[in-house]
């Protein structure tokens, strides 16, 4: 028999699609889920040196405080809110809402916006407490 | 020799009965981890840069202990399974898919493991 999977049409795939907030919003979601993933490791450091003893902690604190842990740190902020901007909107799908063009770009237009600011506010909040 | 059509073979078998467990446990976590990410992203901020006995004795309180450990799982969990979907979009060879998937549990459970035990270590001996 011929290899009949071999030379099949091949579903479009990003190449051929227009750039449009809605998919540039899914791919984010899916790189931030991917970033906090290996992120997962700053917070098994951190909680790791916790329970060690304060020396530990004083290191790892040392690092989250240095600027190189900040730029991290606010980036994990961002990926997370943005991530779970993202996780609201897939519920909202789940249920089956929210699949009106002019709606669902609109929405992942404030999904990157509104990750920002939270954030930012976020970051303020932290500098005032501290 | 067997004259059955690959068709006919499956036919009436049924699916493995757990098609939707994978989105179903994906979309429980995620509705778990909203309020519980907001409480850690608060704790945080009340707690970032504070001296280790501060931070202990909080980390220790059985509220937040308890808080802490149900963040960690279901992280850990939900974090696992959205690994196993890019992984399985994107590698298309066999042996490495395999490889990873297998590599994506390893480290969800070690990640978890540690955080989870340190979590614990902490609640219940400071």
């Amino acid at each position: 028999m011929a290899n009949v999977t071999n030379k099949r049409p091949l579903s479009p795939h990003l190449q051929v699609y227009r750039f449009i907030p809605t998919m540039a919003m899914s791919i984010v979601h899916r790189i931030t889920g991917g970033a906090l993933y290996f992120g997962t490791v700053l917070v098994a450091a951190w909680l790791v040196a916790a329970a060690s003893g304060e020396h530990a902690f004083n290191q790892v604190n040392w690092f989250f405080g240095s600027f190189v842990g900040q730029v991290i740190l606010f980036g994990y902020t961002w990926a997370m809110l943005h991530h779970l901007l993202g996780g609201l909107r897939h519920i909202m799908w789940d249920l089956g809402y929210g699949f009106e063009k002019e709606f669902s770009t609109k929405l992942a237009k404030a999904n990157l916006v509104a990750s920002i600011a939270l954030t930012v506010l976020v970051w303020i909040v932290v500098l005032i407490v501290r | 020799m067997d004259m059955r059509t690959p068709l006919g073979k499956v036919r009436g078998l049924g699916s493995a009965k757990s098609g939707t467990e994978h989105f179903w446990k994906v979309r429980t976590t995620s509705i778990a981890l909203v309020p519980l990410l907001l409480f850690y992203v608060g704790f945080l901020i009340a707690y970032a840069g504070k001296p280790y006995a501060d931070v202990v004795s909080a980390l220790s309180n059985p509220f937040i202990a308890t808080i802490n450990a149900l963040t960690i799982i279901a992280s850990i969990v939900h974090m696992k399974l959205g690994m196993e979907e890019i992984i399985q979009d994107y590698i298309h060879t066999e042996a490495t898919k395999f490889a990873l998937l297998i590599l994506n549990s390893f480290f969800s459970l070690l990640a978890g493991g540690l955080c989870l035990f340190a979590a614990l270590k902490i609640a219940f001996a400071g």
